[in-house]
Order: structure tokens, then C-alpha cells, then sequence
């Protein structure tokens, strides 16, 4: 478990590395750095004084160790549109996208979970049809048109729900779904195909033999089993959800991380892009070294494993 | 399409009768004839839109502003799919965002699809450090969240349409590097790699003569399936600004414009675009499906 660990750990933070350095190798080798982080409309003598403050005329090794420590110490840079460090604006928004992956991430277990199971019991019946019809289509509608789609009904046809904004329950709803759509199909895929090798096992066949009624050996004997990976992944997938909601957000204006992006973009705040990218994947490189461990703990065997 | 018009041709002279056409749909089933109708049609859209739109997609006319369909009270003659805020035609804006979406969708999928082969087999082939170092990049790759990334280097090199190709090449070829490095492990233990060693074939030309055709179809069931990924990233940067930039009629680029009247219930600008792509994007995930089970089992897990 140790040496599982140690190399485990050695990998992330490898790959950290790694994702600092894509990030630096564009910003640096794509055009001159000193023209993104000054505001728009600087002087010469502004830029100037970037390049000199970012060493630009220094080694690219040099440069990438100022870069580098600068990170480590948490220091992002400072955005020009709201004039303050750029982790602060960060972490001021993040609860915000968790509140917004985390009913999400609820409305795709409640439609995914219980869709798949019925579509694994029911094999090749209408249900399982309807599922795969269901799981096609979350792989093809893009999330921001469904977003568009359901404030076209839902606000301006019915005039039920808010367009837009934060602050109520009623403000979270529509986006969630929105995001959570993909999720929801994908959970759906997942929890039959998982739910097919349970009720395929001997354990389940043994239930069936001691004579319990099929409910019972789906509802206590199959069902929990066959809730692990999906509950697995949901960890993951909540830390996807909220980095890939930068459209969803800005669809429905909510004030998360991914909002903040497309601000940076909007006004041109390259600090800011810069910082969502980075905290976005180091983000996901510690959730799926969590996850991995997590696995470790619950099956010894992949301890084992290359 | 090919089906309807083979029916009333000629067989060894005599006509086909009904039993014989039935014969030869018969032929057709299994395939997936709606997708690749879908994609064929937009194609042929795409290529020949200056005949087909039958307006200029960048210029309107300011006093017919928000017109809805013909169908619909206020519709106007010559606007079938009605017009948006700048009085354009929504039809033919939507035949040229076709050309778009073809055009970056199927090149961007070239990119990445050359980007990650390339990796993969000489990750696979090569092994030891090369391996590595390939593999560990790619695995950091995949943590980006790719739109954010695609952003990013958007924001960076700037929008157009070259850029875009680029850019989405560069961030989604992940997956082929990753699948394609698999297959080359196997395929570099088999009897005819072992022999072109023997016959002192230098590691590039085993690379590009023995490996690379065996992974090809590979290659081509992964682009058919990112196709949808990459009209979907396509649509989303060119929603957010930072993609196609305007006046061009592209998909997503419709949907961002069409946003602004949606309060005032013009859902045509919405609705329109939007099943464009889905449409695109259903086709391309369908065809890839098939295909992945024609011409390659060991993917069906996928």
C-alpha cells in the first residue's frame, strides 16, 4: 500500500508539473506574454515594465522558475477588471459552482440511477429503448441549448421560472438541469451496465435459489452492489461538472468559476482565464489521485497492479 | 437517396419488380441510412450553399428585423425560417453555418486524430522513456477541462477560423493517443513486426508500413465519434465568443445572436441552430457507433 501510494502521489504531482508547464509553454511560446497581462490600451511603457517584472528578456528556464514559485505561493496574478489577486475572485466563486454541480449532480442520480436500473431489469424491453434513446440523446444535445431550450419554456413561454441571476432554490433549478442532462444519461449507461454484471453473479443467483421474490433480490441484494461505481464516479464527475459549466453558467449568468471565465475572456482579464485553467486541472489531477486511493483502500488487488 | 433511385433502373434488362426492390433494400438493412443521409445532405449543403441560400448570410435588412417563419402571423414571403436582429435571412445563415461546422468539425477531428495517432504508435512502439514522457502528458492533457483549455488558447492566439482548427485539434487528440498506444502494445508482439526486424526495416518504416495500417481503422471509428465532441466544442467557443468570429454565420455563433431576442419570444433564432447541431451531432454519433462494431469489435467497450 505504501509503495502504491509513493508512486501514486509521485504522479500527480508530476503531473502538476507538467500542467504548469503546457500552460507556460503556450503563454510564452504563442506571442509575447507582456501584450496579454497588461491591461488593454497600456502604454509602451507599461508593457515595458511587464517584460522587465516577468523577466522576459531572461532564459526560458529563469522565466519558468519565477512562473513557477509564483504558483506554488498561490500567486495568480491580479485581475485588471476587478483590480484584485486573482485566487481571491477564484475561491469567492467556487462555492457558488459546487452549489451548481451539487444539485446537478443530484437531478442526474435521481434520473439516472433509478432509469437505469428499471432499463437493466427490464432488458431489451420499451424501457431499455427508451433508455438508449435517452442515453443518445444526452451524448448529442449540447448543454447550453438545452439550457436555451428550457428558459424558452420555462421562463418566457410558462413565465414559471427566473431567466437568469442567483440568490433562490427557483434560480438554481433550470441550470441544473442543463448541466446535470449529460450526467444524468451517462449515470443511466453506467448504473445498467453495472446493475447487468451484478444480477449476473453468484450471489444473486444464490438469492434467487433460497427462493426470495425478484423485488427483493434486486431492491437488497443487487441494487446496493450495483450503486459503487456510480457513486464513485459521481465524486469525479462533480469536479468535472464544475469546470466544464462555463457555458451553463454564462447562459443563465450564474456566479461561478465558469462565469468568471468567460469574463476574463469577455473583458480581456488574461490573469483570470490563465487561473481557471490551472486551478481546473489541478483540481481534477487531486480528485482522481483521491479517487485512486480510494479504490486502493476498498480493493487490495489494484495495489498489486503495475 | 441511392435507394429510390435504383429502384426503377433495370436489372439483366427486365424491370425490377417489388419483390426485387425489396431485395435490395434488404441490403441496406443494418446500415444506418438516416445519419448518413443526415451528413451526406449537409455536406452536399455546405458545398454548394451560394447556389442553394437564397440570401446573402451577412446582410440584412435592417427594417425586416425579427421576422418570424412564414408560418407563423408576421412571417414574410422569401424568409422561410424568418430573420434575425440584423433582418438576415435565417435560412441561409444557417446553410453557411453548415460550411462551418463541416469544415472545422471535420479538420479539427484530421488534427487531433494525426496529433494522437502519431503519439500513440510511437509511444507504443518505442516504448521505455518515450513512453513515458508521452503517456504522462497525455494523462495531464485529459485533466484540462478541455473547453476551459480550448478557451484559453483561444484567448491567446485570438479567433478565426484556422485557429480554431488548431485549437480543437490540440486539445482533444488525448484519446487516440491513449486507445491507438494500446492496440500498437499488442500489435508490435506479432509475427510480421518480429519478421520486419529480421529483414533490418528501421523502426520508422515499421512504424509507418507495418504499424500504422493496422491501426487506421481504429483511428477512423475514434474520429467518427469525436466528430460530435468537436461540432459540440466548435459550437460552444463560437457561443462564447472566442470561435468564429463575426459576421460569419456559424452555429453557434446564431445562438449567441439569437439569445438577445429570446426574452422577446423570438424562439426561431434559438430553436433553429440548435437542432442544426444536434442533428449534426446525433448523425455523427450514431454512424460512429455502427462503425465501431463493423469495423472494430475490440471497441465495442468503448
Amino acid at each position: 500500500m505504501k509503495r502504491f501510494l509513493v508512486k501514486r502521489i509521485t504522479y500527480s504531482v508530476l503531473s502538476l508539473f507538467l500542467l504548469s508547464a503546457i500552460i507556460f509553454f503556450f503563454v510564452r511560446v504563442t506571442g509575447d506574454p507582456a501584450v496579454l497581462l497588461v491591461e488593454p490600451g497600456a502604454s509602451q511603457a507599461d508593457i515595458d515594465a511587464i517584460r522587465e517584472q516577468l523577466g522576459l528578456n531572461r532564459s526560458l528556464g529563469v522565466q519558468y522558475v519565477t512562473f513557477m514559485s509564483d504558483l506554488l505561493r498561490g500567486d495568480f496574478g491580479k485581475s485588471f477588471y476587478y483590480r484584485s489577486p486573482v485566487l481571491d475572485l477564484y475561491l469567492s466563486r467556487l462555492p457558488n459552482s459546487f452549489l451548481l454541480a451539487g444539485v446537478a449532480m443530484l437531478f442526474s442520480l435521481v434520473v439516472g440511477i433509478p432509469s437505469g436500473i428499471l432499463a437493466a431489469v427490464r432488458l431489451n424491453g420499451w424501457w431499455d429503448r427508451v433508455g438508449k434513446i435517452f442515453a443518445l440523446l444526452g451524448q448529442s444535445l449540447p448543454s447550453f441549448w438545452v439550457g436555451l431550450l428550457l428558459i424558452l419554456f420555462f421562463s418566457v413561454h410558462l413565465g414559471w421560472l427566473p431567466s437568469s441571476g442567483s440568490g433562490t432554490i427557483w434560480h438554481v433549478l433550470m441550470p441544473a438541469v442543463a448541466l446535470g442532462w449529460v450526467f444524468a444519461a451517462y449515470n443511466m449507461r453506467l448504473t445498467r451496465s453495472s446493475m447487468l454484471e451484478v444480477l449476473g453473479s453468484e450471489y444473486v443467483k444464490l438469492a434467487r435459489l433460497k427462493g426470495l421474490p425478484e423485488a427483493l433480490v434486486i431492491a437488497k441484494h443487487a441494487f446496493k452492489n450495483a450503486l459503487i461505481p456510480v457513486l464513485t464516479l459521481a465524486g469525479i464527475n462533480l469536479v468535472i461538472m464544475v469546470n466544464v459549466a462555463i457555458v451553463v453558467e454564462t447562459v443563465f449568468a450564474w456566479p461561478g468559476v465558469g462565469r468568471l471565465a468567460y469574463e476574463g475572456i469577455a473583458f480581456r482579464d488574461f490573469p483570470v482565464v490563465q487561473a481557471t485553467v490551472v486551478l481546473g486541472g489541478a483540481m481534477i489531477v487531486v480528485v482522481n489521485l483521491l479517487v485512486d486511493i480510494l479504490y486502493a483502500v476498498i480493493d487490495p488487488r489494484i495495489r498489486y497492479e503495475r | 437517396m441511392s435507394d429510390s433511385s435504383t429502384a426503377a433502373t433495370t436489372i439483366d434488362g427486365r424491370r425490377a419488380g417489388a419483390a426485387t426492390l425489396r431485395w435490395r433494400l434488404s441490403a441496406l438493412r443494418g446500415y444506418p441510412i438516416v445519419p448518413i443521409a443526415i451528413i451526406t445532405i449537409t455536406a452536399l449543403v455546405a458545398i454548394f450553399a451560394d447556389y442553394i441560400a437564397p440570401h446573402n448570410p451577412e446582410v440584412g435588412l435592417l427594417g425586416q428585423r425579427f421576422k418570424p417563419p412564414v408560418w407563423q402571423a408576421g412571417g414574410i414571403e422569401g424568409h422561410l425560417l424568418g430573420t434575425d436582429h440584423l433582418g438576415r435571412d435565417v435560412l441561409s445563415r444557417l446553410i453557411f453555418g453548415a460550411r462551418v461546422s463541416m469544415i472545422v468539425g471535420f479538420m479539427a477531428v484530421i488534427v487531433a486524430g494525426v496529433i494522437g495517432t502519431a503519439l500513440g504508435i510511437v509511444s507504443g512502439y518505442l516504448g521505455g522513456w518515450v513512453d513515458q514522457v508521452i503517456m504522462r502528458l497525455t494523462d495531464t492533457w485529459l485533466a484540462l477541462p478541455a473547453i476551459t483549455f480550448a478557451i484559453f488558447l483561444a484567448a491567446i492566439v485570438g479567433p478565426s477560423f484556422m485557429n480554431i482548427v488548431v485549437i480543437l485539434g490540440a486539445v482533444f487528440w488525448t484519446r487516440y493517443a491513449r486507445i491507438i498506444r494500446g492496440e500498437v502494445l499488442s500489435l508490435k508482439e506479432r509475427e510480421f513486426v518480429r519478421l520486419a526486424i529480421v529483414a533490418n526495416c528501421t523502426k520508422l518504416a515499421i512504424m509507418r508500413r507495418h504499424i500504422l495500417p493496422n491501426v487506421l481503422n481504429t483511428a477512423i471509428v475514434l474520429a467518427t465519434l469525436q466528430l460530435g465532441v468537436v461540432i459540440i466544442a466548435e459550437a460552444t467557443l463560437s457561443f462564447l465568443g472566442v470561435g468564429v468570429p463575426p459576421p460569419q454565420p456559424a452555429w453557434g455563433l446564431m445562438l449567441a445572436d439569437g439569445k438577445k431576442g429570446m426574452m422577446a419570444g423570438y424562439w426561431w433564432l434559438t430553436v433553429m441552430p440548435g437542432t442544426c447541431i444536434a442533428l449534426m451531432v446525433l448523425s455523427a454519433n450514431l454512424l460512429g457507433d455502427w462503425l465501431r462494431v463493423k469495423l472494430d469489435p475490440q471497441l465495442r467497450q468503448l
